[in-house]
Protein backbone atom coordinates (compact mmCIF):
# COMPACT_ATOMS: atom_id res chain seq x y z
CA UNK A 1 0.00 0.00 0.00
CA UNK A 2 2.65 2.18 0.94
CA UNK A 3 4.76 1.83 -2.11
CA UNK A 4 2.35 1.64 -4.45
CA UNK A 5 1.50 4.96 -2.63
CA UNK A 6 5.35 6.52 -3.39
CA UNK A 7 4.98 5.01 -6.63
CA UNK A 8 1.59 7.47 -7.72
CA UNK A 9 4.03 10.27 -5.95
CA UNK A 10 6.41 10.15 -7.65
CA UNK A 11 4.77 9.78 -10.90
CA UNK A 12 2.44 12.51 -10.08
CA UNK A 13 5.76 14.82 -9.78
CA UNK A 14 7.43 13.37 -13.10
CA UNK A 15 4.04 14.67 -14.38
CA UNK A 16 4.25 17.97 -12.86
CA UNK A 17 7.81 18.64 -14.26
CA UNK A 18 7.20 17.63 -17.60
CA UNK A 19 4.25 20.43 -17.75
CA UNK A 20 6.33 23.23 -16.26
CA UNK A 21 9.39 22.66 -18.33
CA UNK A 22 7.28 22.55 -21.18
CA UNK A 23 5.19 25.43 -20.63
CA UNK A 24 8.68 26.85 -19.51
CA UNK A 25 10.11 26.07 -23.13
CA UNK A 26 6.87 27.12 -24.87
CA UNK A 27 7.39 31.01 -23.02
CA UNK A 28 10.46 31.27 -23.19
CA UNK A 29 10.13 30.52 -27.28
CA UNK A 30 7.68 33.42 -27.53
CA UNK A 31 9.71 36.08 -25.49
CA UNK A 32 12.89 35.64 -27.55
CA UNK A 33 10.14 37.08 -30.42
CA UNK A 34 8.71 39.14 -28.70
CA UNK A 35 12.00 40.92 -27.10
CA UNK A 36 12.72 41.39 -31.30
CA UNK A 37 10.21 44.17 -31.63
CA UNK A 38 11.04 47.38 -30.08
CA UNK A 39 8.11 48.72 -27.81
CA UNK A 40 5.49 46.61 -25.55
CA UNK A 41 2.82 48.10 -28.22
CA UNK A 42 4.59 46.51 -31.53
CA UNK A 43 4.74 43.37 -28.97
CA UNK A 44 1.00 43.01 -27.95
CA UNK A 45 -0.33 44.29 -31.74
CA UNK A 46 2.55 41.75 -33.15
CA UNK A 47 1.16 38.61 -30.78
CA UNK A 48 -2.87 39.58 -31.82
CA UNK A 49 -1.62 39.62 -35.51
CA UNK A 50 0.07 36.04 -35.45
CA UNK A 51 -2.81 34.38 -33.82
CA UNK A 52 -5.27 36.13 -36.85
CA UNK A 53 -3.22 34.66 -39.81
CA UNK A 54 -3.17 30.91 -40.89
CA UNK A 55 0.06 29.10 -41.49
CA UNK A 56 -0.33 28.65 -45.86
CA UNK A 57 1.44 25.16 -45.36
CA UNK A 58 -0.12 23.57 -42.02
CA UNK A 59 -3.75 24.80 -42.77
CA UNK A 60 -5.20 24.05 -38.89
CA UNK A 61 -2.70 26.61 -37.38
CA UNK A 62 -2.21 29.73 -37.05
CA UNK A 63 1.32 31.85 -37.33
CA UNK A 64 1.82 31.60 -33.74
CA UNK A 65 1.60 28.11 -33.20
CA UNK A 66 3.29 27.08 -36.65
CA UNK A 67 6.94 26.32 -36.74
CA UNK A 68 7.28 25.84 -40.63
CA UNK A 69 9.36 27.39 -42.42
CA UNK A 70 6.96 30.08 -44.10
CA UNK A 71 5.17 30.82 -40.87
CA UNK A 72 8.85 31.59 -39.64
CA UNK A 73 9.42 33.81 -42.28
CA UNK A 74 5.44 35.87 -42.39
CA UNK A 75 6.21 36.32 -38.84
CA UNK A 76 9.47 37.68 -39.57
CA UNK A 77 7.82 40.04 -41.99
CA UNK A 78 5.03 41.27 -40.32
CA UNK A 79 7.60 42.11 -37.23
CA UNK A 80 9.47 43.97 -40.26
CA UNK A 81 6.22 45.74 -41.31
CA UNK A 82 5.37 46.83 -37.52
CA UNK A 83 8.50 48.72 -37.03
CA UNK A 84 7.72 50.30 -40.36
CA UNK A 85 5.14 51.45 -38.62
CA UNK A 86 2.28 49.69 -40.76
CA UNK A 87 -1.20 49.36 -40.31
CA UNK A 88 -3.22 46.43 -39.44
CA UNK A 89 -5.07 46.50 -42.54
CA UNK A 90 -1.71 47.43 -44.71
CA UNK A 91 -0.25 43.95 -42.99
CA UNK A 92 -3.24 41.74 -43.82
CA UNK A 93 -3.53 43.12 -47.68
CA UNK A 94 0.24 42.55 -47.92
CA UNK A 95 -0.75 39.31 -46.96
CA UNK A 96 -3.84 38.95 -48.80
CA UNK A 97 -2.19 40.17 -52.07
CA UNK A 98 0.67 37.24 -51.57
CA UNK A 99 -1.61 34.31 -49.96
CA UNK A 100 -5.13 35.08 -51.00
CA UNK A 101 -8.10 35.42 -48.57
CA UNK A 102 -7.37 32.16 -47.33
CA UNK A 103 -4.93 33.18 -44.99
CA UNK A 104 -7.32 35.36 -42.94
CA UNK A 105 -8.80 33.64 -39.49
CA UNK A 106 -11.10 36.58 -39.38
CA UNK A 107 -12.52 37.09 -43.05
CA UNK A 108 -13.53 40.18 -44.09
CA UNK A 109 -17.00 41.35 -44.63
CA UNK A 110 -17.52 41.35 -48.64
CA UNK A 111 -20.11 39.55 -50.78
CA UNK A 112 -18.36 36.25 -50.66
CA UNK A 113 -18.30 36.77 -47.11
CA UNK A 114 -22.01 37.27 -46.60
CA UNK A 115 -23.29 33.77 -46.13
CA UNK A 116 -20.60 33.49 -43.73
CA UNK A 117 -20.94 36.05 -41.28
CA UNK A 118 -24.68 36.65 -42.00
CA UNK A 119 -25.81 32.50 -42.00
CA UNK A 120 -25.68 32.30 -38.39
CA UNK A 121 -28.04 35.27 -37.75
CA UNK A 122 -30.15 33.87 -40.49
CA UNK A 123 -30.50 30.51 -38.96
CA UNK A 124 -31.49 32.02 -35.84
CA UNK A 125 -33.98 34.22 -37.30
CA UNK A 126 -35.40 31.08 -39.01
CA UNK A 127 -35.24 29.12 -35.29
CA UNK A 128 -37.34 32.20 -33.88
CA UNK A 129 -39.97 32.03 -37.06
CA UNK A 130 -40.38 27.98 -36.48
CA UNK A 131 -40.66 28.33 -32.78
CA UNK A 132 -43.48 31.00 -32.79
CA UNK A 133 -45.25 29.42 -35.79
CA UNK A 134 -45.20 25.96 -33.15
CA UNK A 135 -46.23 28.29 -30.39
CA UNK A 136 -49.17 29.92 -32.23
CA UNK A 137 -50.19 26.22 -33.45
CA UNK A 138 -50.63 24.78 -30.00
CA UNK A 139 -52.14 27.77 -28.90
CA UNK A 140 -55.11 27.60 -30.88
CA UNK A 141 -56.32 23.99 -30.25
CA UNK A 142 -57.52 24.88 -26.94
CA UNK A 143 -59.55 28.16 -28.07
CA UNK A 144 -61.23 25.82 -30.86
CA UNK A 145 -62.07 23.29 -28.23
CA UNK A 146 -63.22 26.24 -25.84
CA UNK A 147 -65.32 27.25 -28.50
CA UNK A 148 -66.95 24.41 -29.81
CA UNK A 149 -67.69 23.17 -25.83
CA UNK A 150 -70.08 26.29 -25.58
CA UNK A 151 -71.50 26.00 -28.65
CA UNK A 152 -72.59 22.51 -27.77
CA UNK A 153 -74.47 24.09 -24.49
CA UNK A 154 -78.12 25.50 -24.83
CA UNK A 155 -78.82 29.16 -23.95
CA UNK A 156 -80.16 28.21 -20.49
CA UNK A 157 -77.16 25.86 -19.91
CA UNK A 158 -75.19 28.79 -20.89
CA UNK A 159 -76.15 31.11 -18.44
CA UNK A 160 -75.72 28.58 -15.45
CA UNK A 161 -72.08 27.74 -16.80
CA UNK A 162 -71.50 32.06 -16.88
CA UNK A 163 -73.14 31.97 -13.42
CA UNK A 164 -71.41 29.16 -12.01
CA UNK A 165 -67.80 30.91 -13.36
CA UNK A 166 -68.85 34.23 -11.79
CA UNK A 167 -69.44 32.99 -8.19
CA UNK A 168 -66.38 31.77 -5.90
CA UNK A 169 -68.11 29.23 -4.10
CA UNK A 170 -70.83 28.43 -6.72
CA UNK A 171 -69.40 24.67 -6.76
CA UNK A 172 -69.37 24.31 -3.22
CA UNK A 173 -73.61 25.82 -3.01
CA UNK A 174 -74.22 23.36 -5.68
CA UNK A 175 -72.63 20.30 -4.11
CA UNK A 176 -74.75 21.10 -1.39
CA UNK A 177 -78.02 21.57 -3.18
CA UNK A 178 -78.06 18.60 -4.89
CA UNK A 179 -76.96 16.16 -1.57
CA UNK A 180 -80.49 18.29 -0.52
CA UNK A 181 -82.44 16.91 -3.78
CA UNK A 182 -80.97 13.90 -4.13
CA UNK A 183 -80.68 12.06 0.11
CA UNK A 184 -83.20 14.75 1.42
CA UNK A 185 -85.93 13.05 -0.60
CA UNK A 186 -85.24 9.45 0.53
CA UNK A 187 -84.30 10.05 4.18
CA UNK A 188 -88.13 12.06 4.77
CA UNK A 189 -90.50 10.13 4.05
CA UNK B 1 -49.42 19.38 -47.16
CA UNK B 2 -48.86 17.43 -43.59
CA UNK B 3 -47.51 14.77 -46.10
CA UNK B 4 -45.41 16.72 -47.25
CA UNK B 5 -43.77 17.62 -44.27
CA UNK B 6 -42.97 14.06 -43.59
CA UNK B 7 -40.35 14.35 -46.44
CA UNK B 8 -39.07 17.55 -45.17
CA UNK B 9 -36.34 15.52 -42.71
CA UNK B 10 -35.73 13.21 -45.85
CA UNK B 11 -34.80 16.27 -48.10
CA UNK B 12 -32.67 17.73 -45.33
CA UNK B 13 -30.62 14.55 -45.59
CA UNK B 14 -30.14 14.37 -48.76
CA UNK B 15 -29.38 17.76 -49.23
CA UNK B 16 -26.59 17.13 -46.46
CA UNK B 17 -25.21 13.90 -48.16
CA UNK B 18 -24.58 15.53 -51.39
CA UNK B 19 -23.16 18.56 -49.81
CA UNK B 20 -20.81 15.76 -48.13
CA UNK B 21 -20.24 13.88 -50.89
CA UNK B 22 -18.91 17.06 -52.95
CA UNK B 23 -16.84 17.78 -49.98
CA UNK B 24 -15.34 14.25 -49.90
CA UNK B 25 -13.96 14.74 -53.51
CA UNK B 26 -11.69 18.25 -52.77
CA UNK B 27 -9.04 18.58 -51.96
CA UNK B 28 -8.70 20.84 -49.04
CA UNK B 29 -4.92 21.61 -49.78
CA UNK B 30 -5.42 23.12 -53.00
CA UNK B 31 -6.04 26.83 -53.03
CA UNK B 32 -6.16 29.69 -55.86
CA UNK B 33 -3.55 31.73 -56.06
CA UNK B 34 -3.76 35.75 -55.32
CA UNK B 35 -1.17 36.24 -58.27
CA UNK B 36 -2.92 34.52 -60.94
CA UNK B 37 -3.96 37.00 -63.57
CA UNK B 38 -1.35 39.52 -61.82
CA UNK B 39 2.16 40.18 -63.51
CA UNK B 40 5.25 38.40 -61.77
CA UNK B 41 6.27 40.21 -59.06
CA UNK B 42 9.31 42.59 -59.98
CA UNK B 43 12.35 41.38 -58.22
CA UNK B 44 16.64 41.60 -58.62
CA UNK B 45 17.98 38.70 -57.72
CA UNK B 46 21.43 37.09 -59.13
CA UNK B 47 21.67 33.99 -61.05
CA UNK B 48 22.39 30.52 -60.08
CA UNK B 49 25.01 29.90 -62.30
CA UNK B 50 26.95 33.62 -62.38
CA UNK B 51 25.91 35.51 -58.93
CA UNK B 52 27.40 38.67 -60.78
CA UNK B 53 24.42 38.72 -63.28
CA UNK B 54 21.63 40.06 -62.07
CA UNK B 55 18.33 38.72 -63.05
CA UNK B 56 14.86 40.85 -62.86
CA UNK B 57 11.19 40.58 -63.75
CA UNK B 58 12.00 41.25 -67.68
CA UNK B 59 13.02 37.58 -68.19
CA UNK B 60 9.82 36.78 -68.37
CA UNK B 61 9.03 38.97 -71.24
CA UNK B 62 8.62 37.83 -75.07
CA UNK B 63 7.79 34.01 -74.82
CA UNK B 64 5.46 31.64 -72.94
CA UNK B 65 7.26 30.41 -69.98
CA UNK B 66 6.83 27.89 -66.99
CA UNK B 67 8.15 29.37 -63.84
CA UNK B 68 9.43 26.33 -61.38
CA UNK B 69 9.97 26.94 -57.52
CA UNK B 70 13.02 24.20 -56.61
CA UNK B 71 15.35 23.44 -53.74
CA UNK B 72 17.51 20.49 -52.96
CA UNK B 73 15.91 20.28 -49.66
CA UNK B 74 12.74 19.44 -51.59
CA UNK B 75 12.21 15.79 -52.25
CA UNK B 76 9.41 16.21 -54.58
CA UNK B 77 11.71 18.56 -56.76
CA UNK B 78 13.83 15.19 -57.00
CA UNK B 79 10.23 13.29 -58.33
CA UNK B 80 9.24 16.14 -60.22
CA UNK B 81 12.84 16.80 -62.19
CA UNK B 82 12.81 14.03 -64.76
CA UNK B 83 9.44 15.19 -66.03
CA UNK B 84 10.86 18.62 -66.52
CA UNK B 85 13.86 17.04 -68.53
CA UNK B 86 11.29 16.19 -70.92
CA UNK B 87 9.39 19.00 -70.99
CA UNK B 88 12.35 20.98 -71.91
CA UNK B 89 12.83 18.36 -74.55
CA UNK B 90 9.93 19.61 -75.79
CA UNK B 91 10.84 23.27 -76.01
CA UNK B 92 8.98 24.08 -73.06
CA UNK B 93 10.68 27.60 -71.69
CA UNK B 94 11.47 26.88 -67.57
CA UNK B 95 12.67 29.08 -65.64
CA UNK B 96 13.58 27.87 -62.11
CA UNK B 97 13.32 29.77 -59.08
CA UNK B 98 15.97 28.17 -56.59
CA UNK B 99 14.25 28.63 -53.36
CA UNK B 100 16.16 28.75 -49.83
CA UNK B 101 18.80 26.92 -51.04
CA UNK B 102 22.69 26.96 -51.21
CA UNK B 103 24.47 27.91 -54.21
CA UNK B 104 26.85 25.13 -54.28
CA UNK B 105 24.41 22.23 -53.52
CA UNK B 106 22.07 23.27 -56.41
CA UNK B 107 24.85 23.34 -58.72
CA UNK B 108 26.00 19.81 -57.99
CA UNK B 109 22.03 18.85 -58.42
CA UNK B 110 22.05 20.30 -62.05
CA UNK B 111 25.23 18.81 -62.56
CA UNK B 112 23.90 15.10 -61.28
CA UNK B 113 20.14 15.10 -62.67
CA UNK B 114 20.42 17.05 -65.56
CA UNK B 115 19.47 21.21 -66.24
CA UNK B 116 16.05 21.21 -67.54
CA UNK B 117 16.35 25.55 -66.78
CA UNK B 118 16.53 28.46 -69.17
CA UNK B 119 17.75 30.41 -66.38
CA UNK B 120 17.74 29.85 -62.53
CA UNK B 121 17.24 32.78 -60.51
CA UNK B 122 19.17 32.09 -57.04
CA UNK B 123 16.97 33.16 -53.90
CA UNK B 124 18.56 32.18 -50.88
CA UNK B 125 16.62 34.02 -48.27
CA UNK B 126 13.14 33.49 -50.11
CA UNK B 127 12.11 37.04 -50.78
CA UNK B 128 10.66 36.46 -54.69
CA UNK B 129 9.20 33.11 -53.21
CA UNK B 130 7.44 34.82 -50.37
CA UNK B 131 6.35 38.01 -53.12
CA UNK B 132 4.77 35.28 -54.93
CA UNK B 133 3.15 33.33 -52.48
CA UNK B 134 5.02 30.25 -52.13
CA UNK B 135 4.76 28.35 -49.42
CA UNK B 136 6.49 25.26 -50.09
CA UNK B 137 8.20 23.44 -53.07
CA UNK B 138 7.67 22.48 -55.81
CA UNK B 139 5.29 24.92 -57.36
CA UNK B 140 4.93 26.00 -60.72
CA UNK B 141 3.33 28.70 -62.95
CA UNK B 142 2.36 29.42 -66.23
CA UNK B 143 3.05 33.00 -67.46
CA UNK B 144 2.40 34.31 -70.63
CA UNK B 145 4.78 36.37 -72.87
CA UNK B 146 3.87 39.75 -70.85
CA UNK B 147 4.96 38.15 -67.75
CA UNK B 148 1.78 37.81 -66.29
CA UNK B 149 0.60 34.70 -64.15
CA UNK B 150 -2.14 32.79 -65.49
CA UNK B 151 -2.09 29.19 -63.72
CA UNK B 152 -0.64 28.02 -60.69
CA UNK B 153 0.28 24.47 -59.55
CA UNK B 154 1.30 23.35 -55.74
CA UNK B 155 3.15 20.23 -55.80
CA UNK B 156 4.64 17.89 -58.36
CA UNK B 157 3.65 18.46 -61.85
CA UNK B 158 3.72 14.87 -63.96
CA UNK B 159 2.63 14.02 -67.45
CA UNK B 160 -0.91 13.67 -65.64
CA UNK B 161 -0.69 17.11 -64.27
CA UNK B 162 0.27 18.48 -67.53
CA UNK B 163 -1.98 16.83 -69.85
CA UNK B 164 -4.89 18.14 -67.73
CA UNK B 165 -3.86 21.73 -66.16
CA UNK B 166 -0.73 23.25 -68.16
CA UNK B 167 -1.29 21.90 -71.62
CA UNK B 168 -4.43 23.59 -72.65
CA UNK B 169 -3.66 26.91 -70.92
CA UNK B 170 0.17 26.88 -72.58
CA UNK B 171 -1.53 26.13 -76.44
CA UNK B 172 -3.80 28.99 -75.80
CA UNK B 173 -0.92 31.46 -75.07
CA UNK B 174 1.25 30.12 -77.73
CA UNK B 175 -1.88 30.19 -80.21
CA UNK B 176 -2.99 33.67 -78.66
CA UNK B 177 0.54 35.64 -78.83
CA UNK B 178 0.01 36.76 -82.50
CA UNK B 179 -3.52 38.12 -82.07
CA UNK B 180 -2.72 39.84 -78.41
CA UNK B 181 -0.18 41.77 -80.36
CA UNK B 182 -2.01 43.10 -83.43
CA UNK B 183 -5.75 42.39 -82.77
CA UNK B 184 -6.23 42.98 -86.68
CA UNK B 185 -4.25 39.77 -87.44
CA UNK B 186 -7.09 37.53 -86.31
Amino acid sequence: MREHLIKTRKSVARGLLTVVLLAGSVVALAAIELNRLSTPELSSRYKQLIQEYRCPKCQNQNLADSDSPISIDLRREIRRMLEEGKSDREISDYLVARYGEFVLYRPRLQHSTYLLWLGPLLLLLIGAVIVVLVIRRQARPIQAQEEISQAALNPAEKARLQDLLAEPNASASIAKGDNASQYGSDSSP
Amino acid sequence: MARIKLFIPLFIFLVLAVLLYWGLGRDPSAMPSALVGKSVPAFKLPALADETSMLDASLFQGQVSLLNVWATWCPSCRVEHPFLMELAKQGVPIIGLDYKDERDKALAWLADYGDPYKQVIFDPQGTLGLDLGVFGAPETYLVDAEGRIHFKRVGVVDARVWEQDFAPRYQALLDGETPVADPNDR
